[in-house]
């Protein structure tokens, strides 16, 4: 890789332009000035080059220097990810913390994975094996969860000529390939990908299986396939971080990559001081050994919020390769969207609605399209997939703006946040009028096996919601109690779902997370109680003595117990309950 | 002039164009992006500014200060450095003006150490999450939108409604339950009108927190552009005291309204595009600058807990300047014109109303276990009279059904003795969560299912009496 220099004429804002730099690509990453602050080049025009910076340029002087990498923006990938914290460019906080006090400065260098760690190198190919990229060498126990496949990087096959077991640095060399064009190539636990370029597969497979989140809302009535997607739009105060939280927590996924981009910086120190201390519900370990944080914080320069986003799909991908399933969350995409429009604006394009740049659409596009579900590169067919949620922050909570409704486009899966529900403290503010899944049809095969009839179920409480949302327009303008009794007993149903099953609280220990087998028997409760009750308000029960029933009282508490047992027992006594009704009202007719 | 060291840097007289607060300076030698400008006009005197573009020997620069009397035959002189401020202890009890001039009739502030006030960012991996419960002795706020030592917290308000009256209430009331340390309060006023400055004054004054706070006074006549500056040379005041000093600092920014406008008549001056109603696409990380600088720190001892205010033009909620803060802030405080019609102090509407940080502060070893649930119960119950009330208003209140009219005195019991207080009436929480339950014990038990059996044995009045 040959070093291009060059000269600053130009500082506005992240927005620096430079003359010289003969031989600089687009997308390669620079270094600006004396200090040599992390950018990357966007544009070219004769012997100026545009660039992005990605610190705060405050200080830089046109005249400064500027070397050009002469190599995109790359990840860096090996050991030591799992239970990081980095900023945008892959800089580990902690250690940043360390190096300058806890506020941040400028051009720091540190490496993403640390140098002086060892790990220990299980080889599992031996000299003479014959192998191409995407085959694993060899594994390295990163986490107690979290076994860390060590893969040909991708371009290079060949014969492995010696490979070694013992303890590593992720620099030193493990195993030393010889190429068929005669080189011998040495192989490290660390590899490199540029952030922009999506990562090579096998093939593309269709995904057939729910990311089960313990939510109700979302796995029951609108779920996200693993590999898919799915998009969280909601005006502030809906409850949005907190969902996406909840996601993090409880998701069945191997890893999960967080990406706090353009948000709070108290909310990032929510997660890092609660990570470490949560058990994940599957393995009983903690969460913490299979996530990655990055944080790029809305007071942190906007630009690196761009390369954040890239930076950590990239991560993920590099675990999907590995035979995983990975979670990606973005929170927020609109405040990348931000970074998109800024510099936009100040290479003067023509922007096109909002002043967001023409090309956002296709941006957003790329980015979901690196969900997906795969069998990767090597012999052994690992599957593997990413998924990616993505928060929208709509201006004004106006899904009609051009970030929100791009996305909705795009995204597999809609949770439509709603602010009306969170006034009403109704959590997760999921409405479920305007959300919608495209995966029911593929999932269905998952959930048939916990119950045959669970999408009858399921449709089944959509209908009484929709009609109920309906009837409650009305019953706005003539009250309640003018409704005929079987429109009142579908209100009364509509709130028993809504409260028993829709409200999940985050905080309370059992109700934090659902099991699918419980998600199943508390709808399927539901149902039944609604035909049971339909079928004595066709006696003439009035819905009043219904609704007045202990037992009714209790369908609403039953998320918060633990054994189905329980949950079988407390149905027993709503079915006795309304046996009780019915002989009396038999009796009278 | 307070903002650097000594005299230094090349003086030109190049200016080519004046366009608002920008003067495009040429023929300029080694100037830097940010770097701090002295401008001195024709007529003596002397405004400073920062540069903002710099092309080749071609300079952009910002004035902050008044704009009228600018031309091209000023000198400008270039400092080499970025804007700093002195920084010291002998800073508490004083007033500056958005420039950092002595509005008090003291000399000049000399510091120990001079700090950058634009660049200031808290690394999120040494951030303290906050917990620790402020009692500000309000109800509505303390009961169900507790605030945590490090929060930002802004009050949404309109124009004629007390918020000021609030947040003196607030910063004169405020405590760390458990503890009897006081805040020191930083005022910074950005285009609010004098009298409204005399009141907090007069308050401060009154109850001794003068004393305990220092303040930086753009009014509503001063120039407008000074206004960018005010809240960090206010922040950078706040970071010291609280960083520095360990004190615990409350922030008190009013009226942010005034400083996005001001934010938005310089990007227009700079031909920037506008995202919504002219105000720029970069508003939200301009703000984020100014509130993410509350917070703790891991291993410090002082804290910085954030009470922006702002009026809505006009009561509208997604106007871009409420619709970014909230995006920001760690909740909101949401006043309502119609409880004040009605007589209530504070005005706070408890349904838009949010404190995000709240579940961390309150509970079981912080202020009591049950109390998360009654305030989710409170807010179901009121978001439920506050429907019948609609209803009522359509249909006549004697045809809404039983429970509905229940909701419907509840909402208005509630409103009159929960939210309602006086300005100088200090709440403990107890006392807070006593008219919770016995507003409560007005609904029938098996409707308070946001409350656990065991909390609702022990703390409902009809078993606490039996």
């Amino acid at each position: 890789m040959s070093q291009q220099v060059g000269v600053i004429k130009r500082i506005n804002g992240s927005l620096v332009v430079a003359e010289g730099l003969k031989g600089a690509k687009t997308g390669d990453a620079v270094y600006i000035g004396e200090l040599r602050l992390i950018g990357e080049v966007i544009r070219i025009s004769g012997n100026l080059v545009a660039l992005q910076c990605y610190e705060d340029t405050s200080g830089l002087s046109p005249g400064e220097p500027v070397i050009g990498s002469g190599a995109p923006l790359l990840a860096e990938l090996g050991p030591g990810l799992i239970g990081e914290i980095f900023d945008g460019l892959e800089r580990s906080e902690v250690e940043f913390w360390k190096l300058t006090g806890p506020f941040m400065r400028r051009g720091v260098k540190i490496t993403p994975l640390r140098r002086d760690k060892k790990w220990y190198f299980e080889p599992g190919a031996k000299p003479g094996d014959e192998v191409g990229e995407g085959d694993v060498i060899g594994v390295v126990q990163e986490s107690s969860i979290v076994e860390h496949r060590i893969l040909v990087p991708a371009g290079l096959r060949g014969v492995i000529e010696s490979i070694e077991e013992g303890s590593f640095t992720v620099d030193d060399t493990v195993a030393v390939l010889a190429t068929p064009d005669g080189r011998s190539v040495p192989l490290k636990l660390v590899q490199y990908w540029p952030v922009r370029v999506p990562r090579p597969y096998r093939e593309r497979i269709p995904i057939d299986r729910p990311l089960i989140t313990g939510q109700r809302v979302i796995d029951t009535f609108f779920s996200v396939a693993k590999g898919g997607t799915a998009a969280i739009p909601g005006g502030f105060g809906s409850g949005k971080t907190i969902t996406l939280q909840q996601i993090a927590k409880w998701s069945d996924a191997d890893i999960v990559v967080y990406i706090g981009c353009g948000e709070r910086g108290n909310e990032m120190a929510d997660i890092l001081t609660n990570f470490p201390e949560l058990e994940d519900p599957r393995t009983g370990k903690k969460l913490i050994e299979r996530a990655i944080f990055i944080a790029n914080v809305s007071n942190l320069p906007v630009a690196a919020r761009e390369a954040s986003v890239y930076m950590g799909v990239t991560i993920a991908e590099y675990f999907r390769d590995q035979g995983y399933d990975v979670a990606v969350i973005i929170d927020s995409t609109s405040r990348w969207a931000e970074a998109l429009r800024d510099v936009s604006g100040r290479l003067e394009e023509i922007p096109a609605e909002e002043g967001y740049p023409a090309y956002l659409g296709e941006r957003i596009a790329e980015l979901y399209e690196r969900a997906g579900r795969v069998v990767a590169l090597g012999k052994d067919k690992r599957i593997g997939s990413v998924t990616i949620m993505g928060a929208v922050s709509p201006p004004g909570g106006d899904f009609s703006e051009p970030v929100t409704s791009t996305t909705m486009r795009f995204a597999g899966a809609l949770w439509a946040l709603d602010t009306d529900l969170a006034y009403r403290r109704h959590f997760p503010a999921i409405n479920w009028l305007r959300s919608f899944t495209r995966y029911v049809d593929a999932l269905e095969g998952f959930w048939i096996k916990l119950d045959s009839q669970w999408k009858m179920y399921r449709e089944k409480a959509l209908a009484v919601l929709e009609e109920a949302s309906r009837l409650e327009e009305i019953a706005r303008v003539i009250g309640e109690r003018a409704l005929p009794n079987d429109q009142r007993l579908i209100l009364l149903t509509a709130e028993i779902i809504k409260e028993g099953f829709l409200v999940q609280n985050a905080h309370h220990k059992v109700d934090t997370y659902c099991p699918p087998e419980k998600q199943v028997k508390l709808l399927k409760i539901m149902m039944g109680f609604h035909d049971f009750a339909s079928e004595l308000v066709r006696l003439g029960v009035p819905v009043e003595r219904i609704r007045s029933l202990r037992s009714v009282a209790e369908l609403l508490r039953l998320k918060e117990k633990e054994r189905l047992e329980e949950i079988d027992s407390a149905y027993e006594r709503v079915r006795k309950d309304l046996e009780k009704l019915k002989a009396e009202y038999q009796v009278a007719r | 002039m307070s903002f650097s060291r000594e005299k230094a840097g090349p003086v030109y007289r190049t200016v080519r164009e004046v366009r608002g607060p920008l003067l495009v300076v040429e023929g300029v030698r080694g100037v830097s992006y940010n770097e701090l400008v002295e401008v001195k006009l024709a007529d003596g005197t002397e405004i400073i500014g920062t540069v903002l573009d710099v092309y080749e020997d071609r300079a952009v620069v910002q004035v902050f200060g008044q704009t009228e009397g600018l031309s091209l035959d000023v000198a400008v002189r270039f400092t080499g450095d970025v804007m700093r401020i002195p920084l010291s202890d002998d800073l508490i009890g004083r007033v500056f003006n958005g420039s950092f001039r002595p509005l008090d009739g003291l000399p000049e502030p000399i510091g120990y150490e001079r700090r950058e006030i634009f660049v200031s960012v808290i690394n999120p991996a040494a951030r303290e999450p906050p917990s620790e419960f402020i009692q500000t002795g309000i109800s509505v706020i303390d009961g169900m939108n507790s605030l945590v030592r490090g929060q930002k917290l802004p009050i949404f308000s309109e124009a004629g409604l007390p918020h000021n009256v609030m947040a003196a209430q607030i910063a004169r009331q405020s405590t760390v339950l458990g503890s009897e340390e006081e805040f020191a309060v930083v005022l910074c006023a950005m285009g609010i009108k004098h009298e409204e400055y005399e009141y907090f004054r007069r308050e401060f004054e009154r109850t001794g927190a003068l004393d305990r706070a220092v303040m930086i006074l753009n009014l509503a006549d001063d120039p407008i552009i000074e206004r960018i500056i005010a809240p960090r040379i206010a922040l950078t005041i706040a970071e010291y005291l609280a960083f520095d000093l360990d004190m615990h600092v409350l922030a008190i920014l009013t009226d942010m309204t005034g400083y996005c406008e001001a934010l938005r008549s310089i990007s227009i001056a700079r031909e920037e595009v506008p995202a919504r109603k002219g105000y720029p696409g970069y508003m939200y990380s301009d703000l984020a600058s100014i509130y993410e600088r509350a917070g703790k720190i891991k291993g410090e001892k002082g804290s910085i807990t954030m009470m922006p205010i702002l009026t809505m033009p006009g009561g509208d909620i997604t106007h871009p300047i409420p619709d970014l803060t909230g995006y920001i802030t760690e909740g909101q405080l949401i006043l309502s014109r119609e409880l004040y019609g009605r007589g209530i102090y504070p005005p706070v509407n408890p349904l838009p109303s949010l404190s995000r940080l709240m579940k961390d502060g309150v509970g079981p070893g912080r202020t009591r276990e049950d109390h998360m649930e009654v305030s989710n119960q409170l807010y179901m119950a009121y978001a439920e009279g506050v429907k019948a009330r609609d209803l009522a208003r359509i249909v006549g209140e004697l045809s809404l059904s039983d429970r509905e009219r229940r909701y419907l005195r509840f909402a208005e019991e509630f409103e009159r003795s929960f939210i309602n207080q006086g300005v100088y009436e200090n709440r403990p929480i107890e006392k807070t969560l006593e008219i919770a339950w016995d507003l409560l014990s007005m609904l029938p038990e098996d409707d308070l299912v946001r409350i656990s059996e065991e909390n609702i044995r022990k703390y409902h009045p009809k078993y606490r009496s039996a």
